[in-house]
């Protein structure tokens, strides 16, 4: 998923400009005035709060009521059954499968994916002839749709793809794996394929982020005398701390949400044992396939707690600068 | 693995100018990793299927245009680029025109409860699209809109704006007032000075919100899914996606069809780069 982040000044009261000229004039004049400010406000503000109401609050309001129901789609929903479907959830191992496996994703993104962005990041912000090409390379993964990376390395990893292919001609044929098929393995692959296609987001954020980094610092630093690493660790990083903090938000709500790829890539017979199922992945199966609603519904809850959830704890505990109020500050 | 090469001891004393060789191979490195495979499905496109199973990783050996030409010959094809344009266009004119007008209140309007609404669009960004996907599902087919470009737009809409507010007002607010001083003066009205100077003004912060809003929804597989059944509404992931899973022995044709779809992402994203990291810069501010 594309998407940046939360950060921003959330231009507080005191910095925001007040609205219109206000000369002294007549209290009939002001009125009319505001009265014109207030239409504008409402004319301007309420097509978007109407699509986003509709279209994002309102579904996960629905999602919860259906999910107190057994319901396949088919007329309104009658047979009430509490919260029946979450516990099923809970003792479905498919499931608790998929949790797991969600938690992998979501760990192995970050562990993996911070340290090799830092510093292909570092890197590709040095100064050099054919940088520009190297970062555009560097990114291609990240733009290429989720569908053609989950064909692509579908097809490269096969049993008899061409993966397999080069180990056997490089004489290692002993490292040659069912990659997508091996109930062990396949999260493993499909963790190796998420980090190939994301780490692309990771060093697009951390080089927006780097060249915020004023050059006069480094070059203070260096006339101190002080390495390039002395200045990328004790200067860069410490700069860097905002971006790295919501980079891993950012990767936490997409691992915890991944989709595409899982589903492309993973046969679904390997999915349904649970090996390569993600909540995502299950909610569809379940509910969108095979016409489980409530079930379905329930799941989807699951997953937009979790997430809301993981979100919050983040921002509370690590975010908390950087957004400043720009998510969960109580509004006064 | 690049880190630690990165911060060998000859980086010592000579900060900037140092070690071409090394940061060459280093990038080098790296930007084999990102292609290769990309390079590779490109390449097989241009062979033919017995040559793939014969050698998976064989270079073509002769050359042959036919995968290309078969899918390009195909009006399904074509198709699916007009309906993922159609789609992404939609959706880029929906996000920015509704995100700009929000910001806009947002950023130069002093009213009771503009935090509050502030507040209440960022909350978007804890509603992660992928959870809503069955009740968006349920709701767009109890309007009839399912089989619609719109069930795939409105949404997409939707689900954008919170970031487009969130980077496009700080953008708005930054402007200086005495323009609007000057522009109220003028006698040009507020929503005059919004479309005369702020928005000539924000333009980066507009391209940034915009490319955005365009490659996600280009790239968007998901709500498509399972809102776009009629198969002459398919975009572009779709029928890569379905093409793959019909001619599963067709490797060679797999492998065009793929290249084939990847390649106005590209494209696109060679142009817009410059432009999305600059972007970007405001957006990731400490």
């Amino acid at each position: 998923m594309t998407s940046i982040n939360p950060t921003l000044d959330p231009a507080g009261g005191a910095s925001a400009p007040p609205a219109g000229p206000r000369p002294a004039r007549r209290s009939s004049a002001r009125a009319a005035e505001t009265r014109r400010k207030w239409y504008e406000i409402i004319g301007l503000t309420t097509p978007a709060v109407i699509v986003y109401v509709m279209f994002v609050l309102v579904p996960m309001g629905f999602a919860f009521y259906y999910s107190l129901f057994r319901w396949r789609g088919v007329g309104p929903p009658t047979d009430y059954v509490g919260f029946d479907n979450y516990v099923l959830a809970f003792q479905d191992p498919i499931f608790l499968d998929a949790l797991r496996n969600n938690a992998i994703i979501v760990f192995g993104s970050l562990l993996i994916q911070g340290p090799i962005a830092l510093g292909v990041a570092l890197l590709l912000n040095r100064h050099f002839r054919g940088r520009t090409v190297f970062r555009l390379l560097a990114f291609v993964p990240y733009v290429l749709a989720e569908v053609t990376v989950g064909i692509m390395w579908k097809l490269l990893l096969s049993d008899a793809g061409t993966v397999n292919a080069m180990l056997e001609s490089l004489g290692l044929g002993s490292v040659v794996q069912a990659w997508l098929a091996d109930l062990d393995l396949v999260i493993w692959t499909l963790l190796a394929i998420l980090t190939w296609k994301y780490v692309g987001f990771a060093i697009i954020l951390l080089l927006a982020g780097l060249s915020n980094v004023p050059q006069e610092l480094n070059e203070a630093a260096a006339i101190d005398g002080a390495s390039w690493w002395q200045i990328q660790r004790h200067v860069t990083l410490p700069l860097l701390g905002p971006t790295i903090r919501i980079w891993m938000f950012l990767s936490m709500i997409g691992s915890l949400q991944v989709f595409d790829v899982i589903w492309v890539t993973s046969v679904p017979a390997v999915r349904s044992l649970g090996a390569s199922a993600t909540m995502a992945t299950y909610m569809v199966d379940n509910g969108f396939f095979a016409r489980l609603w409530g079930y379905g519904n329930a799941v989807a809850v699951i997953l937009f707690a979790i997430s809301f959830v993981a979100a919050v704890l983040f921002q509370r505990f690590l975010l908390r600068r950087d957004i400043e109020g720009a998510i969960t500050r109580k509004a006064n | 693995m690049a880190a630690n090469a990165v911060l060998s001891p000859t980086a010592k004393r000579r900060p900037v100018s140092w070690g071409n060789p090394l940061t060459y191979a280093l990038a080098l490195a790296v930007a084999a990793v990102s292609i290769t495979p990309v390079v590779y499905v490109i390449i097989g496109g241009f062979r033919t299927t017995p040559q793939i199973v014969a050698n998976p990783a064989g270079l073509p050996d002769p050359w042959v245009w036919d995968n290309y030409a078969r899918v390009l010959s195909q009006s399904n094809f074509w198709r699916q680029v007009f309906n993922s344009a159609v789609v992404s266009l939609g959706t880029t004119i929906g996000v920015v025109v509704l995100g700009v007008c929000a910001a806009f209140v947002l950023a130069r309007y002093t009213f009771r409860g503009r935090e509050v609404l502030y507040t209440f669009f960022t909350l978007g960004l804890l509603f992660p699209a992928g959870a809503a996907i069955l009740p968006l599902y349920l709701m767009l087919r109890d309007l009839n809109l399912i089989n619609s470009y719109y069930a795939v737009i409105l949404p997409q809409v939707a689900f954008a704006l919170p970031l487009t507010i969130v980077i496009l007002r700080p953008f708005l607010t930054a402007i200086p007032r005495e323009l609007e001083d000057a522009a109220a003066i003028d006698g040009t009205g507020r929503l005059g000075f919004l479309w005369r100077i702020l928005l000539p003004l924000s333009r980066p912060a507009l391209v940034t919100v915009g490319i955005l809003a365009f490659v996600t929804s280009w790239n968007a597989f998901l709500l498509p899914l399972l809102v776009l059944g009629d198969a002459s509404l398919h975009t572009l992931p779709l029928g890569v996606q379905n093409f793959s899973s019909q001619y599963t022995s067709d490797t060679a044709g797999i492998l065009a069809f793929t290249s084939l779809a990847m390649l106005p992402a590209l494209i696109f994203f060679t142009f817009a780069e410059k432009q999305i990291v600059g972007g970007l810069q405001g957006a990731v501010k400490g």
